[in-house]
């Protein structure tokens, strides 16, 4: 079966850290984000989804990666689909052996993790094109991108929406609590929050790109 | 749960907890296809089709799983289903529709990973429903999806000719006005209190 | 090699390989799923168990030791592989063997979704001795005072469920009542602005008791059996 040959990647420190920033599978790719929003009303819940998404995120991709020359192109998405289902499930025992009350936080979401389209969308657009090792570090740099993501919005909701960061109270004790930040709503207004937020960022250095250019034409 | 009525099931999984604005379930469609009202709604449908679908077969299959003790293989069975229910929608509408085919383009297949249809299976099967009233929440939360997609398309299709920031457009503006209906749709939690 | 054989040597179809890497991805993914299944389970069901004694201990005060029983129409039955015998309710003994109460689950719709909680009754005075919320997605600030506001929790510390002249039903329906017009000892003073919480829990109360506190009453003899 002749395959077409794909640019393989060289390892370097960019195949990380591009899932952190340029490549932030949240906020820049916009994929993944029903749990970023459902998930998000406490950071432990935050940091536990992020953690049990970059494992299945990093196992499947290096399975997948593993057997890229034997899997036809005909069956791959389903192939892809089974194994990470598999690792979802195995995340999902774990998850209730190691602490039951965490288990009952983040509910159907562990197992709603394989319809995360980040998982699927990477292993199509790289685990099955790319080596193991470029892929592991590929892999884990977009899973510290998603945990990322759900740490910018766990912490906001929860520190307005309940006084408190990670159980311990931070505002003051009269502090009025935004109960709405830990509602639904609160999920969508935090997120577009920061995407405005990063839209203007983005804006600004664009700004200052083009005065550069325009003094440097002029000078 | 025994003692909830058909109509209460439909009700609850349509408005009370929508789908979309309240469990946040299938935002990727929701984002993606909320453009034009005629793609929602068409998507709308589809999704529903795939969800009444996968709802019966999740029943099936739990009962099956539960007779040989292999629980263990639900989730990828379920993902499994799904995944044929939507290739079987793609090959219908591919035949019947071809310029629906064509404008639906990439979000057909990708209603695999909708999270909406396999929380649908995943959450019938904890509330333990019958057949009847896992179809009744399957409608339920299909329209619920319709009516959540086709409102935002409605809200976005009027923004298009309304001056916005510049740094506000796309999914910012959007998720900002998922967050407004959300509010909104958090009127109807009272619906179900004085039942049963 | 002749022509021959090389013609007679059948050729790998791309079916039969789609077929294969399935396959075998199948059996690889069902071999991973059931050993984690297998070594988890332990550890799960230990778990599991520590969790429903911390809440049936909670809301049977006095008690140390615990008895899954099934209870139905038909009595008292120990295994809880029999279904649809009865209910299963966890019989709660000190350490003399005294029956210091029963506790059962119920739930009831809420004003998001369903509220479930644990309750302990207490066959000897024919109340119910506390509660304690196990699920429930009641507003956050109203409604989910039910879990812990300590006014609201006092009304379970001795709510009223006696049973009728032939012993089949309460005498009082377990009711909620308006915060602040409790009269009886059978009703449930709700929380001021989280009303329809409040009455699921009172609704949960009353609907499990109408039905098991007559069955409890008439087999309160083989509870006190099952201590000893």
């Amino acid at each position: 079966m002749a395959e077409l040959p794909n640019r393989q990647e060289k390892l370097s420190l960019d195949t990380f850290v591009r899932g952190l920033w340029e490549e932030n599978p949240v906020f820049v790719m916009l994929l993944g984000m029903c749990p970023v929003l459902a998930v998000t009303n406490s950071t432990m819940n935050a940091i536990a989804m992020g953690l049990a998404t970059t494992f299945v995120l990093v196992a499947s991709s290096l399975l997948i990666s593993l057997l890229r020359h034997w899997i036809p192109r005909q069956v791959r998405i389903a192939s892809y689909i089974v194994i990470i289902a598999t690792f979802v499930t195995v995340v999902d025992y774990a998850i209730q052996a190691i602490s039951l009350d965490l288990y009952n936080a983040l509910g159907a979401f562990i197992q709603l993790i394989v319809a995360n389209c980040v998982i699927l969308g990477r292993a199509e657009a790289y685990a099955s094109k790319q080596r193991l090792h470029t892929t592991l570090i590929n892999s884990l740099g977009m899973g510290a991108g998603f945990t990322l993501a759900l740490l910018s919005l766990g912490t906001v909701r929860e520190l307005l929406g309940n006084g408190t960061l990670l159980g311990l109270q931070l505002m003051p004790p009269d502090f009025q609590p935004w109960v709405v930040m830990i509602l639904p709503p609160g999920g969508f207004f935090v997120l577009g929050a920061w995407l405005l937020l990063f839209a203007w960022l983005k804006q600004r250095r664009e700004r200052r790109l083009l005065e550069q250019e325009g003094a440097s034409d002029a000078g | 749960m025994q003692g909830e009525s058909l109509a209460f099931i439909f009700l609850n999984a349509a408005v009370v907890n929508n789908f979309v604005l309240a469990l946040f379930l299938g935002i990727c469609p929701f984002l993606g296809v909320s453009a034009k009202k005629e793609t929602a709604w068409n998507m709308g449908l589809a999704t529903m089709f795939v969800m009444l679908v996968s709802s019966v077969a999740a029943y099936g299959i739990n009962w099956v799983l539960g007779a040989l003790d292999l629980m263990f293989l639900r989730l990828i069975c379920y993902i499994a289903v799904i995944a044929s229910a939507v290739q079987l929608v793609e090959m219908f509408i591919k035949r019947f529709s071809p310029s629906l085919f064509r404008s639906l383009g990439i979000f057909l297949p990708l209603i695999t990973t909708n999270c909406a249809i396999l929380g649908l299976a995943l959450f019938q099967t904890a509330k333990e429903y019958d057949l009847l009233q896992s179809a009744s929440y399957a409608l339920g939360a299909g329209v619920g999806f319709t009516l959540a997609l086709m409102l935002m398309a409605g809200l976005r299709e009027k923004l298009e000719l309304a001056e916005l920031p510049s740094i506000s457009q796309g999914a910012a503006m959007s998720l900002m006005l998922a967050g407004l209906l959300s509010l909104a749709f958090m009127g109807f939690a009272g619906l179900g209190g004085s039942h049963g | 090699m002749s022509e021959q054989q090389i013609a007679q040597a059948p050729p790998q179809t791309p079916g039969f390989k789609m077929i294969r890497t399935l396959g075998a991805i199948a059996m690889l993914s069902g071999l991973l799923v059931v050993l984690v299944f297998q070594y988890t389970k332990p550890i799960i069901a230990e778990n599991q168990r520590v969790a429903i004694e911390k809440a049936v201990f909670e809301v049977v005060p006095g008690a140390s030791r615990r008895v899954d029983v099934v209870l139905g129409e038909n009595g008292l039955l120990l295994s809880d592989d029999v279904q649809d015998a009865g209910e299963k309710i966890y019989a709660a003994f000190d350490e003399a063997g005294e029956l210091k109460g029963v506790a059962l689950a119920s739930g009831a719709q809420g004003y998001q979704d369903i509220v479930k909680l644990l309750y302990g009754y207490d066959p000897d005075c024919s109340c119910i001795r506390g509660i304690k919320i196990l699920k429930m997605t009641e507003t956050p600030g109203l409604g989910d005072k039910i879990a812990f506001d300590p006014d609201f929790l006092q009304n379970f510390e001795a709510l009223d469920a006696r049973l009728n002249q032939a012993g089949d039903a309460l005498v009082n329906a377990i009711v909620a009542v308006k915060s602040g017009k409790k009269q009886h000892a059978w009703e449930v003073d709700a929380i001021s602005g989280a009303t329809i919480s409040s009455v699921a829990v009172a609704k949960a109360l009353n609907r499990s008791m109408q039905r098991m506190a007559p069955l409890i009453q008439r087999h309160k003899e083989d509870l006190l059996r099952v201590g000893r």
